[in-house]
């Protein structure tokens, strides 16, 4: 059996929302290069709308797929909708992931909460 | 293009090998301890390959023991120079940082048994010495173990003066020759080893077998207990085919070494040089002592696990030292011993090639390297604080 799924492989190859976004009126950025894995965020918001998503990412298949799933997942999705998005969420629209590699998948829905934050912080708004 | 770069890992069985594998599979399948003929005629093959081996290695056959693989032959190795170092109250160990974990995990168990381990540190290119050998040496020693080449960083260690060191201080020298044999000479006696390791599916033999050899005198301690088998040392009815085909094996590469060398390493060299061009790339180990397959680097601004899933939609196989890969969160406990940061060890790449590379998949692996790395680098935020200036790189 492979490592990953063919939709991880998939996402991996083809990661959708690569990029940065200028301006963005959210950006998250979690994990560290001691641990392996680095994923960075950014949001475009319009009327509590995400209108556009997209990532970079530093690390392993796990983390590059997570983020791409991740984004496309919450694009075109209200903002109070985006925050409720969880790993688990994410690993399944992936079709699972291996056991050890579900902490990557983590930083996906943390670095979405963290670009959330930062929204909600410019725009003077707390949660 | 299909490479398989990763001979570390293990090899191909060559065509010999498995051919002389093969009568002990239906024809002379007794098993050697039985006196009927069927048995006594596999009693006579196992002598034959023992002698064999023992006259590749030089050393005797009754100094070799055949073990399931380089793992159990550090384990017993280590564990039995241990015992008798206890027995004169000598409890002191000396080993490396960058030992496979064979060798490290066993000092880990002996550590808890309350023998005191001394890891010596290695330096950033990969070679340890003989003279920080015998600075750690002490009157209480009984143990040092080095590694011949190591599996990782490929640099092969002086281990002929570091025997001649150990010899000198009346202290037992283990070497882990697992990616050394069938690739580096090896004379038991004139490189003054005690103990060695050897695993057969590094050099084109079957999985599941190996040798340990011990000087004559070195009482072995039983790491798997039963039957009589190899003089009581080692339990368990013999895995004639597979010693069979790691004597071919053995037999076949010894004889090729000068010329497999020759073939490679200039190839080895145009691979190093073609991937220094990428820009804040950095080779690992020192570039002329280092086996003549092993080709290792870490690319700054990137994570090894996906360098080698690219790398594999490509035709190449290789490996990382990642922790992605291994499934903990620490990278490499070698590219660490010798001093790369966790951020730099993360994105590391071995290509181990075999001895029919050929320059036209040397220049592949040099563009697909180059290209993946490029990529990986653009979707990157590491690469993008690097470059912009944000961050510094550790890599010039
Ligand atoms: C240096 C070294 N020692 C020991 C081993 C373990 O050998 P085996 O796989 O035969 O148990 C390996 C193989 O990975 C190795 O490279
Ligand atoms: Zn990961």
């Amino acid at each position: 059996m492979a490592l990953y799924s063919e939709k991880v492989m998939d996402h991996f190859r083809n990661p959708r929302n690569v990029g940065v976004i200028e301006n963005a009126d959210g950006v998250g950025k979690v994990g560290n290069a001691k641990c392996g894995d680095i994923m960075e965020i950014y949001l475009k918001i319009d009327n509590d709308i995400i209108t556009d998503a997209k990532f970079e990412t530093f690390g392993c298949g796990s983390a590059i797929a997570s983020s791409s799933m991740a984004t496309e997942m919450i694009k075109g999705k209200p903002v109070s909708e985006a925050a409720q998005l969880t790993n688990k969420a994410v690993t399944e629209a992936l079709d699972g992931l291996p056991p050890q590699k579900i902490h990557c998948s983590v930083l996906a829905e943390e670095a979405i909460k963290k670009a959330l934050d930062d929204y909600y912080q410019k725009n003077g708004e707390s949660k | 293009m299909n490479i398989y770069a990763d001979n570390a890992a293990t090899t191909k069985m060559s065509k010999a090998a498995i051919e002389a594998m093969l009568p002990y599979m239906d024809e002379i399948y007794g098993n050697p301890s039985s006196l009927h003929s069927v048995g006594q005629r596999a009693n006579e093959a196992l002598a034959d390959a023992r002698m064999r081996i023992a006259t590749l290695l030089n050393c005797e056959p009754r100094e070799i023991t055949f073990t399931s693989g380089g793992s159990e032959a550090d384990n017993q190795a280590l564990i039995s120079a241990a015992k008798l170092g206890e027995r004169v109250g000598k409890k002191h160990i000396i080993s490396t940082a960058f030992e496979h974990h064979a060798v490290l995990h066993t000092l880990d168990k002996l550590g808890k048994m309350g023998f005191e381990i001394t890891l010596l540190d290695v330096p950033e290119n990969g070679l340890i010495t003989p003279e920080e050998v015998e600075a750690a040496i002490r009157p209480d020693t009984c143990l040092v173990s080095v590694m011949y080449a190591n599996n990782e960083i490929g640099t092969v260690q002086p281990i002929t003066e570091i025997g001649a060191v150990c010899r000198a201080h009346g202290v037992l020298f283990h070497t882990d020759a697992v990616q050394a044999a069938g690739h580096l000479h090896i004379d038991i006696k004139a490189q003054n080893i005690d103990m060695l390791s050897l695993s057969a599916h590094k050099f084109h033999g079957p999985k599941g077998i190996g040798v340990l050899y011990s000087k004559k005198g070195i009482l072995l301690s039983n790491v798997i207990e039963g039957g009589a088998q190899e003089r009581g040392k080692r339990a368990g009815t013999e895995n004639l085919p597979a010693i069979m085909g790691m004597a071919a094996a053995l037999e076949e590469a010894c004889h090729s070494i000068d010329e497999h060398a020759a073939h490679l390493i200039p190839l080895r060299n145009k691979l190093i040089d073609g991937l220094a061009q990428i820009p804040h790339s950095i080779l690992n180990g020192d570039k002329d002592k280092r086996l003549p397959s092993n080709v290792h680097f870490c690319f700054e601004g990137i994570e090894g696990e996906s360098l080698l899933l690219l790398l594999d939609d490509k035709g190449i196989c290789a490996s990382s030292g990642s922790a992605c890969t291994s499934g903990s969160l620490d990278p490499s406990h070698v590219l660490l011993a010798i001093g790369r940061p966790h951020e730099i060890a993360h994105g590391s790449l071995r290509l181990s090639l075999s001895e029919d590379v050929t320059e036209e998949e040397v220049d592949y692996m040099i563009q697909a390297v180059t290209d993946v790395v490029t990529y990986l680098r653009n979707m990157s935020p590491v690469w993008r604080e690097l470059t912009s200036g944000k961050s510094e790189f550790i890599i010039k």
